[in-house]
């Protein structure tokens, strides 16, 4: 890559295209068979992975805003209704980088979650709570040029599910992240500071590895909060960068 | 200095709110000479179909050239092709299907040539991070026979990435778990 790198001819953002993305860590990442998450017991695979050496495939990635256009409404999920949606009102914002801190612009965020009752819009979810006739619970931006998105939303209640006595899963958003390379390519969820579920919710301590884990848990922020409007929670995101930087002493 | 990365977390029972769209499972447009289908059961350790599962898949066109943001490989020129397709229906019965093109030969880093095939990403309820396998097709038996990922699968597992011709497309069914000569093989990316 590194002619390509020189002639400037392939797309060259802050963050660049490795030819090897780095591999994370044991801990740093769930494990597939966890247990204490009973779902986990008939889904996991039994057989060993097969280490795939990362090649165009897998370094390559869809440009997928444009299929998935967004309007200042889907960033919005306050404002996707007639009406206001009840709860608390809330900004999440943060960057999109790579694990060397390089933003990522120009990717899709995706977000879904319950309203504020813990009640998600969806055919499944039997828990008796109210649905919010001003609330889907879905969302999606692009990155800006900065590696920055920012959403508008309601606060999602904790709701209760069958895994144990007693389980109730902390307040979540889920995310989903396309970056610039299958790779890249990440399904989270975030969590909110001082949540007491998060000391008995299974899937969030599925990851061992507690600087890893607090990556997922979102900071609260003054400075972004709007007086008289909505508090803010920021939440950066790192997906997996390059394995090695060969070039870096010449940038 | 290094970031830890961002841990996965399980895509849970309710993505179907936010992630499937009806374009989504056209990796190229409807029409597209040579066009596919490929089509598959996704199913648990008991051989029962996973209802909430979402797949995604990615790959090159028949030039060999990606629809990617960087234009790798000089840029798909097939017009209307994507090249990702997601899958994810609400009503599921365990069952997905894409439209697609057969994949170009690409080189792997080394410079030899691959086997035409196509990246997957699996989620589920179930799954804490993603699992990815690839596609590739049993009638390039001779491309596959030389491809340089498919031959460190074991031997005896090979068949579990092979798309059948199938009705006019492909079957290319995913088993989570499941005997050893069963269970599909997946990656460590
Ligand atoms: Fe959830």
């Amino acid at each position: 890559m590194s002619s390509e790198r020189s002639a400037g001819t392939i797309y060259d953002p802050i963050s660049d295209t490795p030819g090897n993305y780095l591999r994370v860590p044991e801990g740093s990442e769930p494990p597939l068979d966890h247990p204490p998450y009973r779902s986990t017991c008939l889904r996991h695979p039994r057989q060993p992975l097969i280490h795939l050496p990362h090649t165009i495939t897998e370094i390559t990635g869809p440009a997928l805003g444009e299929a998935r256009a967004v309007s200042d409404r889907d960033a919005d999920l306050t404002a996707q209704h007639p009406g206001e949606p009840i709860g608390e009102r809330i900004t999440v914002f943060g960057r999109v980088l790579d694990t060397e801190g390089k933003p990522l612009p120009n990717t899709l965020v995706e977000i879904w979650q319950a309203n504020a009752a813990g009640r998600y819009r969806h055919r499944w979810d039997r828990w008796p709570a109210p649905l919010d006739p001003n609330f889907s619970g879905a969302g999606r931006c692009v990155t800006d040029e900065l590696g920055r998105y920012r959403f508008t939303t309601i606060k999602p209640g904790a709701y209760p599910w069958g895994n144990h006595y007693n389980a109730w899963r902390p307040a979540h958003i889920h995310f989903s992240l396309i970056g610039r390379a299958f790779a890249q390519r990440l399904v989270t969820q975030m969590y909110f500071a001082g949540d007491p579920f998060l000391t008995y919710d299974p899937i969030f301590n599925s990851v061992a590895d507690e600087v890893a884990r607090g990556r997922l848990v979102s900071r609260f922020s003054i400075h972004e909060t709007r007086p008289g409007w909505a508090r803010a929670y920021e939440f950066d995101i790192h997906l997996r960068g390059p394995a090695a930087t060969p070039f870096e002493e010449a940038r | 200095m290094i970031f830890p990365a961002t841990p996965s977390q399980t895509v849970g029972p309710y993505f179907a709110i936010g992630l499937p769209w009806p374009e989504g499972p056209f990796a190229v447009a409807p029409g597209t000479p040579g066009s596919i289908r490929i089509r598959g059961t996704v199913r648990d350790g008991t051989g029962t179909p996973i209802p909430d599962h979402l797949i995604e898949t990615w790959q090159a066109d028949p030039a060999g050239r990606f629809a990617d943001m960087h234009g790798h490989g000089g840029g798909s020129e097939l017009p209307g092709f994507r090249g990702f397709a997601r899958c994810g229906a609400e009503d599921g019965d365990g069952t997905y299907e894409i439209l697609t093109v057969k994949p170009g030969r690409v080189p792997e880093a080394g410079g030899r040539l691959q086997a035409p095939h196509i990246d997957v990403s699996l989620f589920a309820r179930g799954l804490l991070r993603r699992v990815v396998t690839r596609i590739y097709f049993a009638d390039e038996w001779q491309a596959n026979a030389e491809d340089p990922i498919l031959t460190l699968v074991p031997a005896g597992r090979r068949q579990t990435l092979l798309a059948a011709p199938d009705d006019g497309g492909y079957r290319f069914d995913i088993w989570v778990q499941g005997p050893a000569a069963r269970e599909t093989v997946f990656f460590d990316l």
